[in-house]
């Protein structure tokens, strides 16, 4: 059964391959389309444009209180001045956790996500249960990922219904004091910047 | 006239649990790495919209069948044949049987960082004031329309309180359907979990949506 199972999911394989080799084929034929684009648009997003990007914006406005409350008012502008900026980023919100709220982020409807700082959105971000939930069940989501918040902890959910982008600030662990930028974006996780996590402890802490 | 989304999942019952993976897991398959390079480099042509697209994904009639790449894969082969910009005997040919249409800006190696790093702002000047003011009463517009929507289901008929104002954006439902931008105000529109789901919600829950102008109502 399981070699079945296998066999079929080869053969899906095979065919979305050539189903996808088949369109490009056409559109290269037709001149829609520049082959090298397409490797510099799947480059950008598989080496370039990735959640570290957010991690340095976060890990900022930890270290820098002038950059957070630049961030808090025009999200846009200061993340823009760490180069990051654009497509699917290009109306930015950041919103920060506190102590008596937390902050999630979902798009009910499709995908939408914040690509400049995060890349591309993660498969349980797109997945059913995800948009049916984070809405309606917020705290089960984040028992998923094994998040439990205080019950006096208000949990505020974003749906991304429009092109505004939301980016969660988290709350800068304990421990984390003496600790340089560079050091703290290396506890600013993907998830913790989408509100389904928290940020690394730092050692020792 | 009828129209079908499928993709309107908010609130939805019966789904499981949300299956975590690490952030360096992209594709899952070779294939889903050109399907993105496709949907984005016809995006960038101009033969269609960021909301033609995602109407024609949403109407997918297996939509909740296919895996995400799968549904982007669909939809950009039905938006490319609708539109007649490709034969659907060339797609099952796999190659160009009939002459190429011009009109097209092909998106070119080169120009792709400066058009990433630019994106498609959709905010533009106002031309008249808000309707309304942050901490204001609102009720969202009840019925289903018959085109694309960004207001959630769950949304519908449901009071709310403006939370924010996010200037005037380009109204994705007149764009979808090629009735242009009409841009409107848009506002982050914030609900109780209790006004939403009922007295079953958690007290502390907050839900919002971003809402244009068209989509609500004044209370009184």
């Amino acid at each position: 059964m399981s070699h079945g199972h296998l066999t079929h999911e080869r053969s899906e394989l095979a065919e979305m391959d050539l189903r996808v080799r088949a369109l490009q084929t056409v559109l290269e034929e037709k001149g829609y389309i520049d082959p090298a684009a397409l490797d510099v648009l799947i480059d950008s997003y598989e080496t370039k444009i990735g959640p570290r990007n957010g991690a340095r914006v976060v890990a900022k406005s930890w270290a820098d209180p002038d950059f957070r409350r630049w961030l808090l008012e025009d999200a846009t502008a200061a993340i823009a001045s760490l180069g990051y900026a654009g497509r699917q980023g290009e109306h930015m919100v950041a919103v920060e956790n506190t102590e008596s709220r937390h902050n999630l982020v979902v798009c009910t409807l499709c995908s939408c996500y914040p690509w400049p700082v995060l890349g591309l959105p993660p498969t349980w971000y797109k997945s059913a249960p995800y948009r049916a939930r984070a809405v309606k069940d917020p705290r089960g989501v984040l028992a998923d990922f094994g998040v439990t918040l205080p019950d006096s902890t208000e949990i505020r959910v974003w749906d991304s219904t429009a092109e505004v982008r939301y980016l969660v600030i988290p709350r800068r662990p304990s421990g984390s004091e003496n600790l340089l930028e560079e050091q703290l974006a290396v506890l600013v996780t993907r998830d913790s910047m989408v509100g389904t996590g928290l940020p690394i402890a730092p050692d020792g802490a | 006239m009828d129209y079908q989304s499928h993709s309107d999942l908010g609130g939805e019952r019966g789904q499981g649990r949300v299956i975590h993976e690490s952030e360096g897991a992209l594709f899952h398959a070779p294939w889903e790495r050109q399907a993105l390079g496709l949907t984005l480099a016809m995006g960038a042509t101009g033969a269609w919209n960021l909301d033609m697209s995602r109407s024609a994904r949403e109407t997918l009639p297996d939509y909740r069948s296919l895996s995400y790449y799968d549904i982007w894969m669909t939809a950009l082969e039905s938006l490319l044949i609708e539109r007649g910009w490709v034969g659907r005997d060339e797609i099952v040919a796999g190659r160009m049987l009939h002459p190429a249409r011009s009109g097209l800006t092909v998106l070119r190696a080169a120009d792709v960082p400066a058009l990433l790093a630019k994106g498609s702002p959709t905010q533009r000047p106002p031309t008249a004031p808000a309707r309304f003011a942050v901490g204001e009463e609102v009720r969202l517009r009840a019925n289903a329309v018959i085109h694309h929507t960004r207001l959630p289901g769950y949304a519908r008929g449901k009071i709310g309180r403006i939370d924010q104002l996010r200037g005037v954006h380009v109204f994705a439902d007149a764009r979808a359907q090629g009735l242009g931008e009409q841009p409107n105000w848009l506002y982050t529109v914030v609900f109780t979990g209790r006004e939403l789901w009922g007295d079953d919600a958690d007290q502390g829950q907050r839900v919002s949506i971003d809402a244009w102008e068209p989509y609500l109502e004044p209370l009184s």
